[in-house]
């Protein structure tokens, strides 16, 4: 029987108090009289967060391991918070049948870093014509319950119409990557004042807003849930803020790097700010942030696409678009939003764990702190301050946007059911942690 | 200057100024019985093209002979240029070589910026076009050509083009040509102005330091200059405009127009020329037109470039010290 | 080297009415030298020699008849120290007539030091034809010879030290005549 006690430390940013974890079940909160024998974490000014949840993250495995493995990519998703995580579809080959989105869950089960729940592809081989396997896929132990053809748009009405509808059967949610193909052909960068300059082709904020405007009016007619992946501009945020004051059934979510970085970092051609959707204009950042804030934006998720360095070193039209974010999300939101004022921890809490976990209909994820629930926490310091040094990453790949950036913040334990992948700001070995029953307990 | 030569945004109105007048002093040559100087001996150029571009090539490649640098020449046309990897091997067998200079041409925007600031190599990295950003001597060469015509040899020395009224009309949205232009002119004082289609402009273009016209006969008697970029048959496929012939229609320079600019105004074109699509061969072919003469200047202002980065003491890396900024007229103040 | 380096300890060694004379005198010679040939060819070297020679060629016009024609050679392309410093906008060079085939070439130059620039200037001539023989006259010789040359007209000799600096100051530059000795900035390193 394992006990551990952690003390002092602020649950979601409240006062500090005391939480007792036995058999990865949190069994006693506020004043602990008796732990005998429990292992003692110190946490006094540390923050405690549920287990944070991600809708948005590339394993690249099977297929790109020279990127990333799920056992690689979990390590890093502890190692950021992450008691969950959500690996997309576009593998090779892609997640589009109950076989590889099972081998993809056992590959998580078998790392023991993080649960992993896999996304299926809502067509084969994410080519937009024809409806892959989905009822297969939720049927299988993986249990899918997102789809997604990201990386992807659907742009066919048609076939992203039959997929919501589908779906309706095991209330499954269509995940849309919104990227009007024929406006972003050879795309490079936000279309605007520095793509002009540096004569990259633009990517027009358009071609993500008309796709988002089509689906959710498609969402609410055939009645089903539609999820906006990464949004990225403003006029997005008013087109999810105008769906939900009507009722529409969408949810959307945003990167940590697009609450951050705009396009003005692309004049540094570094492909290490290429990434899909582009990065933006300040006024978009600006919108974001108040749409996260308010609740328009439901989560924070990482769009976390590791590549490997031969990817990203060279020219900028060469490069692969994407981001490694699992690792300092945290950071990032603490940065953009926290020490801001816009957002709580509480605030967090909701937008990295409980909604993301809700969207995704995980039942043992995203579990408040309270006496009764799986022990999936987190333990940060939020007084934390070091420059980002992507040598001491955890994923196999190295292309992240904020090499020498100093940012907030800090992971010191992460608590899968109770038991440790973190501890004090370092991984544990693997601690082959096979849940009875899975995350969707 | 710089150590290296990537946008013409980074050019002061003195670097510009030096070079043209360097350029101006660097044409006499072609006068004299032997059109070679020592200055470069024993230093090595690079020419580096991704590109097919055998006009810029063989300039570039007169211009570092005449100033007797060993020129080899890499073309890299068809070596897998998608990947990216290979440019930076490239880059560093060059680099092995022991280039002095890289002049680069390829079809990625920011390729050259990327070889210049990665670390790659120590070289100094001239762009020689990088897909539709920045061609840095084309500019220099039309300024060259341009107070040639509107102020003499002589008369420009030591001058901008303050008050210059210059055109540039057609795909201004692909062209590196017109972004260089739009920077370098407008250094050197003087007022561009942009017309074509509004499809062939990018989005983002209204920041930029000129005016934006769709009207080419409205902009004609108020031209110094006019300057006709290139415009790809192929673009009517992206459906940028209807057809050739409402394009020349519309936005072609024909005698008719040409009749209609000051009787001072030059005709101005990079080359190559689609006869019969942006200019006609009766204006192609008239006096007003200086598209001959800019492939000539284009040696004198590729010699004063290359003089002028490596001429002198290589300044350390990320120090941009400039030719000596002592204006346009030398005043040596040495011991003998 | 500042213009002004030491210029507050400079002091005048020549004033001008003595380099009018010494110029004056150096007409003379060259008229005495060439035997008042027609085909002399005073070329100067950026930037004083260029008003030097002009000087000259109107003294020698005065003396020997006909105007003599006086150019420019700028030998910056041909220097061997342009790797020592940042790169050298350029001067004119000008040749009065056809070319300097078969010509007398008379390099004139302010001040004549280790000999490099005359070097570079030799170079620079066999770049642009073939003079039947080339001639130097300078204002000043300062001596610290470099290299294997001699000046075949001199103003004046001045005896130096490598911690000296001479300074030409003509009207047509500087407002006014004169040549003043005084201490180099930097550490005496023989360049030029």
């Amino acid at each position: 029987m394992s006990k551990t006690l952690i003390r002092g430390a602020r649950v979601l940013g409240g006062a500090p108090q005391e939480v007792l974890i036995e058999n990865g079940v949190v069994t006693a909160l506020g004043t602990v009289a008796e732990a005998g024998g429990a292992t003692v974490i110190e946490a006094a000014g540390r923050i405690l967060l549920p287990g944070l949840v991600d809708l948005h993250t590339h394993l690249r495995e099977p297929g790109r391991e020279d990127s990333e493995t799920v056992r690689t990519g979990t390590r890093a998703a502890a190692r950021g918070g992450y008691t969950a995580v959500h690996a997309m579809a576009n593998t090779f080959p892609v997640a589009d049948t109950a076989g590889v989105v099972e081998q993809v869950w056992r590959l998580g089960r078998e790392a023991g870093y993080c649960d992993v729940q896999p996304v299926g592809a809502v067509t084969v081989g994410l080519e937009g014509k024809q409806l892959a396997e989905l009822g297969a896929m939720h049927d299988s132990a993986a249990g899918v319950t997102v789809f997604s053809d990201d990386g992807k748009c659907v742009d066919d009405a048609v076939i992203m119409r039959r997929a919501l509808e589908y779906v309706k059967a095991f209330d499954g949610v269509i995940a849309q990557h919104a990227q009007e193909p024929r406006l972003t052909e050879g795309a490079q960068m936000n279309e605007g004042t520095v793509s002009a300059e540096l004569g990259l082709a633009g990517w027009p904020a358009v071609a993500e807003e008309s796709v988002i405007a089509r689906d959710v009016l498609l969402a609410a007619h055939v009645g089903s849930r539609v999820h906006i992946c990464h949004l990225s501009t403003a006029g997005s945020v008013e087109i999810v803020r105008w769906a939900k004051s009507r009722g529409m059934p969408v949810t959307a979510e945003v990167t940590p790097h697009h609450l951050l970085l705009t396009d003005e970092l692309v004049r540094s051609y570094d492909p290490v700010y290429k990434v899909n959707p582009p990065l933006r204009t300040e006024a978009d950042v600006r919108a974001l942030r108040e749409a996260l804030a308010d609740g328009t934006i439901d989560v924070v998720a990482t769009d976390h696409a590791p590549h490997p360095q031969e990817d990203k070193d060279c020219e900028w039209a060469a490069a692969a678009m994407g981001m490694l974010g699992l690792e300092t999300a945290l950071s990032v939101v603490q940065h953009a939003m926290v020490d801001t004022g816009l957002l709580d921890w509480a605030g967090v809490a909701e937008r990295m764990s409980f909604r993301p976990a809700r969207i995704g209909r995980l039942t043992g994820q995203g579990r408040p702190v309270a006496v009764g629930e799986p022990a999936n926490l987190v333990l940060w310091d939020p007084d934390h301050r070091a420059p980002v040094e992507p040598a001491g990453f955890a994923s196999r790949s190295r292309n992240t946007p904020y090499r020498g950036r100093e940012l907030p913040g800090r992971v010191t334990h992460t608590l899968l059911r109770g038991r440790a992948t973190v501890a004090d700001g370092a991984l544990t070995d693997a601690p082959a942690d096979t849940p009875a029953d899975g995350a969707r307990a | 200057m710089k150590r290296h030569l990537i946008s013409a945004a980074d050019l002061t109105r003195d670097d510009a100024v030096l070079i043209l007048d360097t350029a101006e002093e660097l044409a006499r040559l072609s006068d004299r019985p032997i059109k070679k100087l020592p200055t470069l001996r024993g230093r090595t150029v690079v020419t580096l093209f991704f590109e097919d571009s055998t006009r810029t090539r063989i300039s570039f490649e007169a211009a570092a002979k005449r100033l007797s640098a060993d020129v080899i020449n890499f073309s890299a046309k068809g070596s897998s240029v998608s990947k990216g990897e290979s440019l930076k091997d490239t880059a560093q067998t060059l680099e092995a070589m022991g280039a002095d200079a890289v002049i680069i041409r390829h079809g990625a925007s920011g390729a050259p910026y990327r070889l210049a600031t990665s670390g790659w190599i120590d070289a100094a990295v001239i762009n020689a076009g990088d897909g539709t950003h920045q061609h840095p001597t084309q500019a220099l060469l039309d300024a060259f050509t341009v107070r040639r015509r509107l102020l003499g040899p002589d008369g420009g020395l030591g001058r901008d083009l303050s008050g210059r009224r210059i055109t540039i009309t057609g795909d201004i949205l692909h062209s590196r040509v017109a972004r260089s232009n739009v920077d370098l002119l407008s250094t050197l004082g003087a007022e561009v102005t942009l017309v074509g289609p509004p499809t062939l402009f990018p989005v983002g273009a209204e920041g930029w330091p000129c005016e934006i016209s769709y009207d080419l006969d409205a902009v004609l008697p108020k031209s110094d200059a006019v300057m006709m970029l290139r415009v790809q048959r192929e673009r009517m496929g992206g459906a940028f405009f209807p057809t050739e012939r409402e394009y020349a229609r519309r936005y072609g320079l024909d005698g008719a127009r040409m009749a209609r600019m000051p009787a001072h105004a030059v005709v101005m074109h990079p080359g190559p020329m689609n006869r019969g699509m942006e200019i006609t061969a009766e204006v192609a072919d008239s006096p007003r037109c200086t598209a001959v003469e800019q492939v000539t200047a284009g040696v004198s202002v590729r010699m004063a470039v290359l003089y002028l980065l490596l001429g002198g003491a290589q300044p350390p890396a990320g120090q941009t010290p400039a030719a000596e900024p002592r204006g346009a007229r030398p005043r040596t103040e040495e011991n003998h | 080297m500042d213009d002004n380096a030491g210029a507050s300890h400079a002091r005048t060694v020549l004033e001008g009415p003595d380099i009018a004379r010494a110029l004056t005198r150096i007409a003379h010679e060259i008229v005495e030298r060439t035997k008042g040939a027609d085909d002399v060819l005073l070329l100067g070297i950026p930037t004083r020699g260029v008003h030097l020679a002009r000087r000259l060629a109107a003294r020698l016009g005065d003396i020997a008849g006909p105007a003599m024609p006086a150019g420019s050679l700028d030998i910056t392309m041909y220097r061997d120290d342009l790797r020592l410093r940042p790169a050298r906008a350029l001067a004119r060079t000008e040749i009065p007539g056809e070319s300097i085939d078969g010509r007398l070439v008379v390099l004139v130059d302010d001040v004549l030091f280790s000999g490099r620039t005359i070097r570079a200037a030799l170079d620079a001539l066999g770049d642009l034809g073939r003079p039947r023989a080339v001639q130097l006259a300078v204002l000043v010789d300062r001596g610290h010879r470099e290299l294997p040359i001699r000046a075949d007209y001199v103003g004046k000799n001045i005896p130096t030290s490598l911690r000296e600096a001479v300074r030409v100051k003509l009207a047509e530059e500087d407002g006014r005549d004169g040549v003043l000795l005084g201490l180099r900035e930097s550490a005496p390193t023989p360049d030029r």
